[in-house]
């Protein structure tokens, strides 16, 4: 079953993520210009980028831990980095343009009083420097080492995205809540990992 | 100060198309057991939504979270027969058939703006009757001074129910003053149909100067009583929704502004508008709450 898993990923090349996540995006885009999204479109389309983008960051960290039980995905872990960041920003600018219209008093308010605004944010602000830093060339520049310490940011990242998911709602509700337990499960699994790692070294 | 919208009433869904034949019978029958039809100084002249928007865009927690959940998972409510309890300070105390209740009253077709404390808003085509002829058939006692309002529970017809994270049934109330203004309806008809399910059938309040989640649906029970009335997102959360629950774009809800509105059914690009002090109501209710300051009675 593993080994199938493996030979499956072999075969089907990184930048099939790139083209995946595209095509998500002309989908959205094109079932909300054409009404296809039901009386809010702008709403479908906001919430749509930043559940899917929160999807594919979650699925970035589920690589570590699979790889564990022997399934190696490693090779498609940074175009779902970059898939899922993308997806972030392009909540944050339907949310600056199609949602608030560009309404820039009110956008500079909430960015800095509205706490589930201002953690969604911080988490988008974080994914930045990962994304920057997402190429052979700034593993090479940095030091495996330190590129590997700064890319430990994705978790706190990605756990404020899914805390501004659970705050936006009225209520909170199962789903909502499962992208929270599912972040923090991962990082546990990555805790406890590491520390059983440093036992054994020491 | 001058409202602008995009739309125009080229975007109404043309009345052939959501009239068909079948409708086009129940609405003639509703219209028939209408005791009179007028339309209403009350109304706005702006442009309403579409059916479509209004029956595929509702919050109504009772039947899930989604907007589209109660379009999705009302049709199983059954709402005939229906009967309304009204009780507490009135000289008629007792169960009223729906028919009794509207029997005397006057519906209206009411073109109200519909905003919701989630910033966006809607105009809505209602028809009904003012809950102030209600009142005054059942007769309100001289203590009274607020009006409390129950929803439904019926966890087997409405499947939001069967989940125990929410305080079931939805409570609403009113100061006696706002059931009693004209501007408060009874609704019972959408676009010249019985209301649908989804929109609150078979009767629910509308009140337009106040967030939506005042507006409570499908109702079964009417106190009368001279203390303010537990009211269901206060008790959920105090601190972003008040007994009032007044348009007003000056108080903010504690996690977002609410000095702007998206208007739904304008498409990807309908922006914002502003949203008015009491909804655009005041010039008819800012008296009613002379002297309150409404930042903290929000």
């Amino acid at each position: 079953m593993i080994d199938a898993i493996n030979r499956t990923a072999r075969r089907i090349p990184a930048w099939s993520i790139y083209a995946a996540g595209a095509l998500v995006v002309v989908w959205m885009v094109a079932a909300a210009a054409l009404g296809l999204s039901g009386p809010d479109p702008v709403k479908a389309l906001e919430r749509g980028f930043g559940e899917r983008g929160l999807q594919v960051l979650i699925a970035s960290l589920c690589i570590t831990p699979l790889r564990w039980g022997g399934v190696n995905l490693i090779k498609f872990r940074r175009a779902l980095g970059l898939v899922g960041a993308a997806l972030v920003a392009l909540h944050f600018a339907t949310w600056i343009t199609l949602d608030m219209g560009l309404r820039w008093s009110e956008i500079t308010t909430d960015l800095l009083k509205r706490p589930y605004i201002i953690i969604g944010f911080v988490a988008f602000v974080a994914l930045l420097p990962l994304v920057a830093t997402s190429n052979k060339g700034a593993i090479r520049r940095m030091g495996a080492a330190s590129w590997k310490r700064l890319h430990w940011l994705a978790y706190p990242a990605i756990l404020a995205g899914a805390v501004h998911f659970v705050m936006i709602g009225k209520v909170y509700t199962v789903e909502s809540a499962a992208y929270v337990a599912v972040v923090l499960g991962l990082l546990a699994a990555r805790w406890v990992k590491s520390r059983k790692f440093s036992q054994v070294m020491a | 100060m001058t409202f602008k919208t995009d739309l125009r009433w080229s975007d109404v869904t043309p009345k052939s198309l959501f009239l068909n034949r079948r409708q086009l019978i129940a609405g003639a029958a509703a219209l028939a057991a209408a005791p009179a039809h007028a339309g209403s100084a009350w109304s706005t002249d702006e442009a309403p939504n579409s059916l479509e928007d209004i029956t595929s865009y509702n919050n109504y927690y009772e039947f899930g979270f989604d907007k589209g959940d109660p379009a999705a998972n009302a049709g199983a409510l059954k709402t005939d027969p229906w009967s309304i309890v009204i009780d507490g300070m009135v000289d008629r105390p007792g169960t009223y058939d729906l028919a009794d209740v509207m029997s005397g009253q006057t519906i209206e077709e009411r073109i109200y703006r519909f905003r919701c404390v989630e910033a966006w808003s809607m105009i809505v085509p209602w028809q009904g009757f003012e809950l102030a002829g209600l009142l005054k058939k059942v007769g309100v006692q001289s203590g009274a001074r607020y009006v409390a309002i129950e929803t439904l529970t019926r966890p087997e017809e409405m499947p939001g129910q069967q989940s125990g994270s929410f305080p079931w049934p939805y409570v609403e109330g009113l100061r006696l003053d706002e059931a009693m203004h004209p501007l408060t309806i009874m609704a019972t008809g959408l676009y010249g149909q019985p209301i649908p399910n989804q929109n609150g059938a078979p009767i629910r309040l509308v009140v337009p100067w106040k967030y939506g989640f005042k507006s409570i649906k499908a109702i079964v029970k009417i106190t009368l009583t001279d203390k303010q009335p537990p009211t269901t997102w206060n008790k959920l959360q105090a601190n972003e929704y008040g007994f009032y629950a007044n348009v007003n774009p000056a108080v903010d809800h504690p996690r977002w502004s609410q000095a702007s509105e998206r208007r739904i059914g304008g498409g990807l690009f309908a922006g914002r508008v502003d949203t008015l002090m009491f909804n655009g109501y005041g010039d008819h209710v800012a008296s009613l709450y002379a002297g309150q300051d409404l930042t903290r009675d929000f």
